[in-house]
């Protein structure tokens, strides 16, 4: 469990994260995602304790990380997996972190093993490629077996199979009553991995929501076609729809495709198309960073509605 | 090679808990930091050029004033301190030394690795006493030992001209060990050095400044400030530990070694105030 309230970083006089509350539960997968620059690493620097907030705080398992003393047993963190000397070996690597927190060569050999990378364990890190430094990172944050996990953009540098590889990886760590913090700027990808999201833009929460909800967030139309369209046109704006015109067909938003359909069936109208079009993640999510965009100029306020207390 | 993931339940792996905590902080961090310190090849290179350095140079330089020594006057003669001739090689070493002593901490900044460092350990105090400590140790077996073999290889040259001395000669002994002090003392400014400026380059110049160059600048100084100042500097502390003849312009041993106490000391109190103040 992470629960921020209020976090806010100030860098001279940039504002990279702006009063973040959230709360992180575990046994799912929570996305945090925003556009680059967007206050993400901060958030997961200073969840950390690496810097310290200039207001509001942050605590990992009800205390904040800096009180703990071997925080490894409790919490796995990949910020950055080229943040590695490249003139160590891999098992060299790991076990320096291991030792700091009471564990030995066993316990990086099983993780080492568990991320794929016993092969190279006696290899130095420098040439790896940026997928092996991935995996290299992942096994780091999961020396001491935590039960929470932090990943700053993991997926950047994997081939295809090791997407599927840390996707399947991440679902089974929450699966297993882990809490899982991921953070991206990939929109599909978070679409794909997580169960909940926290969406960011400019330091600030802009949404705190099931994968589901934030679509649902999103503009959905129905698609229609009739061949008394001109009347069906009006029969619907009168019920408040909006309604477009794009080539021969209808694109109704306002009202769900049900409704469309028993309205036409009682004023005998036939449909030749009924298809609800349903908003991609990607567009949901332009959605709520362009809010936060028209925030920052000024204008009217994000969906700040849905932050959680 | 890429296997389906089972971790199984937090805190248990293949059925075994993993989750227990050490008693005590300092002796895993003391570990983790000596895996550190001898897992990368600027280690083993630094320490070889301070061994290499310190006894080659000396050996050198006991040679040439071997090969000189028929046609020296008399004066020249009288003015040899053929302990200090031996260890004259400290001064290079010494910043072999102290340049791995900025990279034991400002490679960590330079690669980010210090992040890892910092999540693993927060308690950055810690990780810092964890780092003089083990590279304190290293540094101070290998200032005293390569001092003495240098002493030892240096006069063996130059008894070939009887001049050489011994260790049971009056003061040689602590000149000697001043040496192995003076070369460790440097070696720990250059890491409290690289704590506080986090930068490698920085950190060596700043290194160089203070240990060189410090002193060539307040010789300029009119007199007496400039040995009343300039010795209390560094190099010339250590020259005035490692000398076996007293001088008038130099402190007395005693009191060098104070001083380098002291600006180690003050050095690590600027570090460890950096460390904890700033963001990582």
């Amino acid at each position: 469990m992470i629960e921020a309230d209020g976090l806010t970083k100030h860098y001279g006089p940039t504002i990279a994260v702006n009063g973040l509350s959230f709360s992180v539960a575990p046994g799912r997968v929570t996305g945090f995602l925003g556009p680059n620059g967007a206050g993400k690493s901060t958030t997961m620097r200073l969840i950390l304790g690496l810097d310290a907030p200039t207001a509001g705080s942050v605590t990992v398992n009800g205390k904040p990380y800096t009180a703990d003393r071997f925080p490894l047993h409790d919490v796995g963190a990949l910020l950055d997996a080229l943040a590695v000397h490249g003139g160590r070996k891999a098992v060299d690597h790991l076990l320096c972190l291991a030792q700091s927190n009471g564990m030995g060569r066993r316990r990086v050999n099983e993780v080492l093993e568990l991320v794929g990378l016993s092969d190279v364990a006696h290899r130095r890190i420098g040439p790896f490629s940026l997928g092996m430094k991935q995996r290299l990172g992942i096994a780091a944050a999961l020396l001491g077996d935590p039960a929470v996990l932090l990943f700053d953009e993991p997926v950047t540098g994997l081939d295809p199979e090791g997407i599927v590889w840390i996707r399947t990886f991440f679902r089974a760590l929450a699966d297993e009553g882990r809490t899982v913090f991921v953070s991206s700027h990939l929109m599909s990808e978070m679409a794909q991995t997580a169960h909940h999201l926290l969406v960011i833009g400019h330091g600030r929460l802009l949404a705190d929501a099931s994968i589901e909800d934030v679509l649902a967030r999103g503009s959905s139309s129905v698609k229609v076609r009739s061949p008394r369209a001109e009347e069906l046109d009006r029969l619907l704006s009168s019920r408040g729809a909006t309604v477009r015109a794009v080539d021969n067909r209808l694109e109704v938003s306002g009202i769900a495709a049900a409704t469309i359909g028993d309205l036409a069936a009682e004023h005998g109208i036939a449909l030749h198309e009924l298809t609800p079009q349903q908003a991609t993640l990607e567009e949901a999510f332009f959605e709520l960073t362009e809010a936060a965009v028209d925030y920052h100029a000024g204008s009217t306020p994000a969906s700040s509605g849905d932050a959680p207390r | 090679m890429i296997t389906t993931p089972t971790v199984g339940e937090p805190g248990v792996v293949d059925g075994r808990t993993v989750t227990s905590r050490p008693a005590r902080l300092l002796p895993s961090v003391l570990k983790s930091e000596w895996t550190k310190l001898r897992s990368v090849r600027s280690t083993v290179w630094a320490l070889l050029a301070t061994i290499g350095i310190t006894i080659g140079l000396g050996t050198l330089l006991c040679l040439a004033y071997v090969a000189r020594y028929d046609r020296l006057d008399l004066q020249r003669r009288r003015n040899l301190d053929p302990t200090l001739l031996s260890l004259r090689g400290l001064f290079l070493s010494s910043l072999a030394l102290g340049v791995l002593g900025v990279l034991v901490m400002s490679a960590e900044y330079a690669t980010g690795s210090i992040r890892s460092t910092f999540t693993a350990v927060p308690q950055r105090r810690t990780v810092l006493a964890a780092k003089a400590l083990v590279f304190g140790a290293v540094a101070l077996v290998v200032s005293f030992g390569s001092a003495f073999v240098a002493f030892g290889v240096g006069q063996a040259i130059l008894s070939r001209k009887h001049v050489g001395v011994s260790l049971s000669d009056p003061t040689v002994l602590r000149a000697v060990a001043g040496a192995g002090f003076y070369l460790t003392v440097v070696g720990l400014l250059g890491l409290a050095l690289g704590t506080i400026l986090r930068r490698t380059a920085g950190a060596i110049a700043t290194l160089v400044g203070l240990i060189f160059i410090a002193d060539v600048l307040v010789s300029a100084l009119p007199d007496p400030w400039d040995t009343d100042i300039g010795k209390f500097f560094p190099g010339n502390a250590g020259l005035a530990l490692f000398s076996v003849r007293a001088n008038t312009d130099r402190l007395t041993p005693g009191a060098a070694a104070l001083v380098l106490v002291v600006w180690v000391v003050a050095a690590f109190a600027v570090a460890t105030v950096a460390l904890t103040r700033r963001d990582a």
